[in-house]
């Protein structure tokens, strides 16, 4: 199993080494994001194609999805217009950016090897980040935690609870990528503090 | 005739631009706990966005962690937009409003 980033020698950058199946988790966990945040639309969709052209502005209410919900908050608690002008002006640009972020590590791990089907065991991929693109890693790995949090219920305290499930709850393989995936970004932040 | 009386000048204190605590501008950014950032990960953000000290990163991070929430800049209302959505970039769970004081 991957042992996480380090500091590569002197410079700023950090290096890992994933399994080829570890890459391949990473980049189908970012497709998922990438899809998410492409697939519902961020603007309010018009029935009348015209009018969806024409209409350049953001949303103003809250994203139905949860995962949406939890990347995107609503910025002004007891002001519902300004946090629909918030929105208005920021979702699209934080969905770009976090979709970008995604994209690149996607890129990043085929760049350093990993084909686009997996088929051979045995394959081992480095990846070297400098300190722009270990940002972009780390909000990726964010947002893909939050993601798998939001979908399992994750709650403050509950580690418990994911210990006691029986091993064939399909809950508990989701739960260990989450755990991996905090695993990663934990080693990746320790890197960059060096 | 009525005197139109000049504006009295007011002293008006400086605050301390990177003082959290300050007073003298009217809007905060909220940082509100949640089950899923690290602890590292939410130091480490406090640090490289608002250029804090690790020391002061730590504080409001505990902060978070155990109040459930903290105030993590003041300033005013377009630069807190600024800084929740920053926040939000990195994934943590920011609100704004205007300061109690």
């Amino acid at each position: 199993m991957s042992e996480g980033f380090v500091r590569h020698g002197g410079s700023q950058d950090v290096v890992a080494t994933f399994s080829g199946f570890e890459a391949d988790l990473l980049r189908s966990l970012a497709s998922q994001l990438v899809e998410l945040l492409r697939n519902e639309a961020a603007a309010p969709r018009a029935s009348d194609p015209l009018e969806a052209m024409l209409d350049f502005s953001g949303p103003t209410t809250e994203p139905e999805d949860p995962v949406l919900a939890r990347l995107f908050p609503t910025a002004y608690q007891h002001d519902e217009e300004a946090a629909g002008e918030f929105r208005r002006f920021t979702e699209g640009t934080l969905r770009d950016g976090k979709a970008r972020n995604a994209v690149l590590m996607i890129d990043m791990l085929e760049e350093a090897g990993l084909p686009p089907e997996l088929e051979e065991d045995g394959l081992w991929i480095d990846v070297e980040l400098d300190p722009g693109q270990a940002n972009a890693w780390l909000r990726s790995f964010t947002d893909i935690r939050l993601a798998l949090a939001t979908r399992l219920g994750i709650e403050e305290g509950d580690e418990d609870y994911w210990e006691s499930l029986p091993e064939e709850d399909p809950r508990v393989h989701v739960h260990d990528i989450y755990e991996w995936v905090g695993y990663l970004q934990e080693t990746l932040v320790r890197a960059l503090w060096v | 005739m009525k005197r139109v009386s000049a504006p009295m000048p007011v002293e008006i204190e400086q605050p301390e631009s990177d003082e959290v605590t300050s007073v003298a501008r009217p809007w905060v950014t909220i940082v509100w706990n949640d089950p899923v950032n690290l602890m590292s990960y939410v130091t480490y953000v406090f640090q490289t966005y608002f250029g804090y000290p690790r020391k002061k990163a730590e504080k409001l991070m505990l902060e978070v962690h155990e109040d459930g929430k903290s105030v993590v800049s003041t300033g005013s209302r377009e630069e807190m937009e600024r800084d929740v959505q920053a926040m939000h970039e990195y994934g943590l769970w920011a609100t704004m409003e205007k300061a109690t004081e």
